[in-house]
């Protein structure tokens, strides 16, 4: 079995994947993003830089931590038949939170009313439609970055003329969320392949709950209700190894926030009892036994 | 033993290191990364990018 990790360096993560694998009786090949040139007008029997030709491996994990290079590096692969996890239909749809809400909008999951615009006045009025306080965010990031609760049409001026002025054409496309009155707390549920295999709960007193910004983990039980919604999410954009950011809403009930295709773990194991290294490595095995 | 390339701290490197592997400098916080394991090298990681995330 020849499986390659691409990553941008070693993060608690891969380095608990890579012993996973180990596990396993398989030693991954780690194919560092900042080594790769891909010859794009030739074909999967180059090498990559582990020197391995790349129609040689059985999988590809796609780890890297920047966005771009792993959706440019599964496009390749795809595009000469090697086997990556995740498929690039998922990770394109999960980078981008405009293609995430249509997707879960065509599959019926319940989420965050939304919207996107394009100008100052035209974002001024998207906000009013969804009253505030709201939610701006890029439509591409992660951790939490660029996020901007506001509150009035005064701060709302502010984070959009920020953008237009210091922002580049990416910051230019406004989506709007509506705040979600969560109780201290979001949860993140992990969902490998056709199962929800674990989920934490997130709290701070903050209203941005991501553990990269100081979000506490404690176990969540993955009850019929929250692994329905996560399942028919993972579905909604593609399936894989995902991690999928769900709010609790006073009326309505779960609302699916975000869904992330590079996910983080490094603290969920410990509060779920779930080794999730070991489930992504079940996985990618199995996929690359052509048995996904 | 290396030392940090930012503040001069002695570092010590866990005993399953990887090369590529990140870790903070205990005294000044800056973020390292192993370039190599032989021989030891370390660096300051690279900066966070706009795109980096999960």
């Amino acid at each position: 079995m020849r499986v390659g990790i691409v990553i941008s360096h070693i993060r608690p993560e891969e380095k608990l994947l890579i012993s996973a694998f180990q596990a396993q009786g398989v030693e991954p090949e780690i194919i560092n993003d900042r080594e790769i040139i891909f010859d794009i007008t030739a074909g999967p029997e180059q090498s990559s830089p582990t020197g391995t030709a790349w129609h040689d491996y059985d999988v590809v994990l796609e780890r890297s931590v920047s966005t771009s290079r792993g959706l440019y590096t599964l496009a390749m692969l795809e595009n000469w038949g090697v086997n990556a996890i995740n498929s690039f239909q998922t990770a394109s749809t999960c980078a981008d939170k405009f293609r995430t809400t249509i997707a879960l909008t065509k599959a019926g999951v319940p989420q965050p009313s939304a919207r996107l615009s394009f100008e100052s006045e035209s974002t001024l009025r998207a906000i009013e439609q969804i009253g505030y306080p709201a939610v701006l965010k890029p439509v591409t990031g992660s951790w939490g970055r660029m996020l901007a609760r506001v509150n009035d049409r005064d701060a709302a001026e502010a984070v959009i003329e920020h953008r237009e002025t210091l922002g580049d054409y990416s910051l230019h496309l406004f989506y709007t969320q509506e705040l979600i009155r969560k109780p201290g707390r979001d949860i993140r549920a992990f969902v490998v392949g056709d199962q929800a295999i674990c989920a934490i709960y997130r709290d701070s007193p903050h209203w941005i709950t991501n553990t990269a910004r100081g979000g506490k983990a404690s176990n969540c039980p993955v009850t019929p209700e929250l692994a329905d919604i996560c399942l028919r999410t993972a579905r909604a954009v593609g399936g894989g190894i995902l991690a999928i950011d769900v709010m609790e809403d006073p009326e309505r009930g779960y609302l699916v926030n975000e869904v992330n295709h590079t996910m983080e773990f490094r603290n969920s194991s410990a509060p779920t009892g779930v080794d999730i290294a070991a489930e992504v490595v079940r996985h990618t095995l199995r996929v690359a036994g052509g048995n996904s | 033993m290396p030392e940090c390339p930012e503040c001069g701290a002695a570092i010590t490197i866990p005993a399953n290191a990887m090369q590529h592997e990140l870790l903070p400098c205990p005294d000044c916080g800056t973020e390292l990364e192993i370039i190599s394991l032989n021989p030891l090298t370390l660096d300051r990681a690279p900066e966070v990018q706009e795109d980096w995330g999960e």
